[in-house]
């Protein structure tokens, strides 16, 4: 095969100033974080604050009959109370998309925690109290929970006279949206295939469960503004949302980003923002809202469950003929992202393959269920659970290797996805493959030792289960694709602004953009981009706010791609009028100012050739240069509705993961040894960053594969576990090793030729613990996370 | 909410005679959580905390008397050979900073059928020392539990100590849960033998309303291994005995359905540990009759 497997690519000359890309520099909030230190929007203090706290729903579906707020409001300490009516203009509701939000319930609760009422008081114990004095009578309506109830003719409608861009081509008012993917001719191609597999796969609900729940400072301003301080993904997508329903103009909401505590889509949506600011503005103090961990559970959106039903066709030498699928996501009460995660979870719904004969359909439901929304890997991570196990399927019954199977027919550099679009950069899915195949595996019996067996090492831990008696080993392999960038035509911008000047005798640059810093290292690359671009040690990272232009989200795994893209472009703006005041002041000292190609590096003003013409503190004496510019990667383009054909991605990120497990076979506990994982990531801006991340990815979809679920209960649509004596995460002992292969193919349509990387190690860590599973136990397993009881069938 | 902290164990006394809806805190693992999520807003809160000799434990002839709040971390540390049922058991409490808060007091106190000390404290046997301003009473932990989060105490009563038999042969305690670390239990088993007197105990958590001994299964392996002269020829345990003592473990189970796992699931799980810790234990007799028949 074709794929390069050795020297990484490099399209740009790494830089010659400390600190630049491709270095390990440290990031600023590190030794914070793990020592305690840091400070968290929680944190956030101001004099004379009050605290406002919500009132929630304690039924998923129901007929608000009346709300009384009288002794709620006699209790002293207590501000303000504000139910729906109390609302100042009549914008109402909000959303990301779709405006179907309320912002506070009115006359009927359609999830279980929605909103209801905010208090506000001098103290976080009596605005509590105070919630609880509020008297909501509910009168109970019937739930819809899933696509049966959903559709059915007498269903209740979640939202009624839909007027949204969607309920034109949806078949049921109770679908958010509809998205078909329909290529070539499946029932001829059904024809020439030689076995033909089919599996339908559940897909349990994942949370986020970030380590900083919601909270934030909302601050009144003379000016009758406010001041929002806010733990936030994307702060200009807040304020969009937020303005219309405070009836402020956006000038007057003014936001700045607070520490955040991590995010993986959950911090997308809205949460406390606009009841802070409500408050604020009604009480005339600063109101702090903080969630506790309880709260958070419905606080946020959640990953979309989903029903996925598979069929795919191969030839006996093992090619695939089509692909049949039909994905249902469950999207809750309220529309959040899905419309986006359906674009996602049916255009990349055959996974890393080539085939040409294709016919997708995927959908959104409302139901009474929790909202769903975004979360790493948005729709691509259920898909792939889903087509890695039927290709695991069709590999046994074929008789091929898994993976000299998923090699055969893995998609390359030039293949057309199911949408006709053709990918444009380096496509390695077959040398991932190869390079987790080719890892070293973890000893046998590894949990030996010369003191008896270490339990730490086995299924079940410290709780003693097992000292070796029915555990069986397992290997597994997945690999996936993930779109990078907000796709179907998405104006998927950033901004940056960018300064450069002499303080203290030295150049430093400053890096101004609203990019939220969710933990993911942004700020760091910045950093890093601003010393290759401008040759300067000293980058001071201007604090996040809506004082510059938007940044877009940090999801997507798009910051380092479209606001490093635009720090990037900023800066060599800012260069070129640097070099324009060189020339202008000592252009006249030597003839390269004007016939070379001049580079700044290392505080200097050199040639290509490395000969130095001035310092750039003297260039810059005196001078002060900026620039503030919006940077676009390329266009994409909306699906067509009824044939999901269209360009709609811009890049894609691949990984691949080899699973190993311990399973203890009696109890269904697992053990999983080694997650080792080969990604793509085009260029590595800050090496140590990427294993993070990776690393991090890899153990998020381990989280879905063997505990992380939000158990909601099928009849009253309540969720019963939202804490994390229930909502289980990984410990450091689930968390196995993982081997990271970094391989650099360069994207030449991207800045310095990298890629997205956030979600990719998501997508293909769930199915190869999956598949791993499977391989020590012999079972099926078509659901997703993997309880006791589905392995000991009890 | 009103806060008591009184400076002896006198003070406490008549704080809590005076005052018997007040809870007692120590590490607060467990109280703490319940306030800060407002699940509970005691009347009266009591903290036990300036009351040092409850951190204290005595090792006498017969058993160690734990104080009520020595944290799981010290019985780690220190009472892993007179109280390595209970040491185990420590060492699946939650994380290292609620190892080194939490003490068996607490769990006794809240008698949640979750809590990870009991089937400890039923395998070795173990008395509570209750004590009021009337007096000092001795509760046999077979008679403590009395239903779901319920124990014998009296509203004037507190927890001064635990007296737990020291080890006379070996034991064992295994938790299944759905995590490696940091689980609540699904389901948990405890075994002791007592070569001393021939006989077995156990103690099951989270597999009905209280914690519970497996009576019947303890009886039935204590007879087997007497009539095969187990005690003695230190043979292995015939599987069929393992079995039906697993069987009968199993059988000892009232488990429920809930978010954690399926009744089903928890009376296989038990059999399982059951056989499992027969084995383990027995194994420790076995090895260690044997090499002092060496020596």
């Amino acid at each position: 095969m074709a794929y390069p497997t050795g020297v990484p690519t490099k399209i740009t000359q790494g830089s010659r100033t400390q600190g630049g890309i491709g270095e390990s520099t440290l990031r600023p909030d590190g030794t914070l974080k793990v020592t305690g230190e840091f400070a968290y929007s929680s944190d956030l203090w101001h004099e004379d604050m009050l605290w406002g706290q919500i009132l929630r729903s304690t039924v998923a579906h129901a007929e608000i009959v009346s709300i009384d707020t009288g002794e709620a409001l006699a209790l002293p300490g207590v501000y303000a109370v504000l139910t729906y009516d109390d609302l100042p203009t009549d914008v109402r509701h909000y959303g990301l998309e779709i405006q179907d939000t309320p912002v506070l319930a009115h006359g009927r609760v359609r999830h279980h925690g929605e909103p209801v009422a905010i208090v506000a008081a001098d103290h976080p114990e009596t605005a509590r109290r105070a919630a609880a004095k509020i008297k909501v009578e509910y009168r109970e309506l019937p739930v819809v929970t899933d696509e049966a109830s959903a559709t059915a003719p007498d269903a209740v409608l979640l939202h009624e006279n839909r007027t949204d861009h969607h309920i034109g081509h949806v078949p049921h008012p109770n679908i958010v949206h509809r998205q078909p993917i329909v290529r070539g001719d499946v029932a001829a191609a059904r024809e020439r295939a030689d076995v033909i597999v089919t599996g339908e796969y559940t897909f349990g609900m994942q949370d986020q469960a970030f380590l900083g729940p919601e909270s934030g400072l909302a601050v009144p301003e003379e000016d009758g503004g406010v001041h929002l301080y806010i733990a936030t993904q994307w702060l200009h997508s807040d304020l969009r949302q937020m303005s219309p329903v405070l009836g402020l103009p956006e000038d007057k909401v003014r936001m700045t980003l607070a520490g955040v505590g991590g995010a993986f889509g959950g911090r997308e949506d809205l949460s406390m923002q606009i009841h802070a600011c409500l408050l604020a503005l009604r009480t005339g103090k600063p109101v702090k809202i903080v969630y506790n961990r309880f709260e958070s559970f419905f606080g946020h959106v959640h990953r979309h469950p989903a029903k996925l039903t598979y069929e795919h066709g191969a030839t006996r030498d093992g090619k695939l003929t089509h692909v049949k699928a039909r994905i249902v996501l469950d999207g809750g009460a309220y529309a959040s992202a899905s419309p986006a995660v359906v674009g996602n979870a049916s255009s990349l719904g055959v996974g890393p393959y080539a085939v040409d004969d294709v016919d997708i359909e995927a959908i959104a439901l409302y139901t009474n269920n929790p909202p769903c929304g975004a979360m790493r890997g948005f729709g691509a991570v259920q898909a792939c659970f889903a087509y890695e196990a039927q290709m695991d399927k069709v590999a046994r019954e074929l008789g091929l290797d898994p993976v000299e199977f998923r090699q055969r027919n893995a998609m390359e550099q030039g293949t057309l996805l199911p949408t006709g679009q053709p990918v444009d950069s380096p496509a390695p899915v077959a040398e991932l493959l190869r390079r987790v195949k080719a890892m070293p595996m973890p000893p046998e019996r590894q949990w030996e030792s010369s003191e008896g067996a270490d339990v730490r090492q086995l299924p079940g831990g410290l709780s003693n289960t097992t000292h070796g008696e029915g555990v069986v080993r397992g290997v597994g392999y997945a690999v996936g694709i993930k779109n990078v960038g907000f796709s179907e035509g998405f104006d998927d911008y950033s901004t940056a602004r960018v300064r450069m000047e002499v303080v203290g005798g030295e150049p430093v640059a400053t890096v101004h953009t609203a990019m939220a810093e969710v933990g993911q290292g942004g700020v760091t690359v910045h950093a890093q981009i601003a010393r290759t671009e401008l040759g300067v040690t000293q980058v001071t990272i201007h604090p996040a706010d809506t004082r510059v232009g938007s940044a877009g989200s940090t999801s997507a795994s798009r910051q380092t791609y479209v606001t490093g893209g635009a720090v990037k472009n900023a800066c060599e703006l800012v260069r070129e009028k640097v070099l324009e005041i060189g020339r202008r002041k000592f252009g006249s000292y030597h003839p390269a100012w004007a016939t070379a190609e001049l580079l700044l590096e290392g505080g200097k003003v050199v040639t290509d050739g490395g000969e130095t013409l001035a310092d750039l503190a003297d260039v810059l004496e005196g001078e002060a240069v900026e620039v503030e510019e919006e940077w676009r990667h390329r266009p994409t383009e909306p699906f067509d509705l009824r044939t999901g054909q269209g360009h709609g991605h811009v890049q894609y990120s691949f990984a691949a993961h080899r699973a190993v497990v311990e399973v203890d076979t009696e109890l269904g506990l697992v053990k999983v040894v080694e997650l080792a994982c080969a990604q793509d990531v085009g260029k590595a801006l800050n090496p140590l960053s990427v294993v993070g991340q990776i690393q991090g990815g890899t153990t998020q979809g381990l989280g879905i594969a063997v505990m992380e679920e939000i158990v909601v209960d099928p009849t009253t649509a309540k969720v019963r576990n939202p804490s994390f004596t229930d909502y289980l995460i990984p410990t450091i002992l689930d968390t196995p090793t993982i081997p990271v292969d970094v391989l650099e193919l360069a994207d030449e349509h991207a800045p310095y030729g990298l890629r997205g990387i956030g979600e990719a190690p998501t997508l293909s860590s769930t199915p190869a613990v999956l598949a791993a599973i499977r391989d020590a136990t012999g079972l099926a397993l078509d659901r997703t996370p993997v309880r006791p009881e589905h392995l000991t069938g009890l | 909410m009103d806060f008591l902290r009184p400076a002896s164990w006198e003070e406490a006394l008549a704080a809590k005679a005076e005052h018997p809806s007040a809870v007692p805190i120590a590490g607060g693992t467990d109280v703490m959580v319940e306030i800060n999520f407002d699940h509970r807003r005691p009347e009266y809160l009591m903290d036990l905390n300036r009351i040092p000799e409850l951190t204290d434990w005595e090792v006498g002839e017969e058993s160690v008397r734990l104080g009520a709040s020595v944290p799981y971390t010290r019985i780690m540390e220190h009472l892993r050979t007179e109280l390595p049922g209970l040491a185990l058991a420590a060492h699946t409490v939650a994380s290292p900073q609620i190892r080194n808060r939490g003490g068996v007091g607490g769990n006794l106190g809240t008698a949640s059928p979750a809590g990870d000390a009991h089937p400890a404290l039923l395998a070795a046997g173990a008395e509570v020392e209750a004590v009021s301003v009337r007096g000092t009473r001795m509760i046999p932990i077979d008679d403590f539990y009395t239903g779901v989060k319920r124990n014998a105490l009296a509203p004037d009563e507190l927890i001064r100590a635990v007296h737990v038999s020291k080890a006379d042969g070996p034991q064992q305690f295994a938790k299944v849960g759905t995590r490696n670390a940091m689980v609540i239990a699904v389901c948990a088993f405890g075994l002791a033998l007592h070569p001393a007197t021939r006989t077995v105990r156990t103690g099951i958590g989270s597999a009905a309303p209280t914690p519970v001994r497996a009576r019947t299964a303890e009886e039935f392996l204590a007879a087997a291994l007497e009539e095969g002269g187990f005690w003695d020829n230190g043979k292995v345990v015939t599987p069929s005995v393992a079995q039906e003592f697993a069987r009968l473990c199993s059988a000892a189970c009232n488990p429920i359905d809930d978010v954690r796992g399926t009744a089903g699931y928890r009376r296989h799980a038990i059999g399982v540990l059951a056989r499992r810790t027969l084995t383990w234990t027995w194994e420790s007799y076995r090895t260690a009759a044997g090499e002092g028949k060496a020596a």
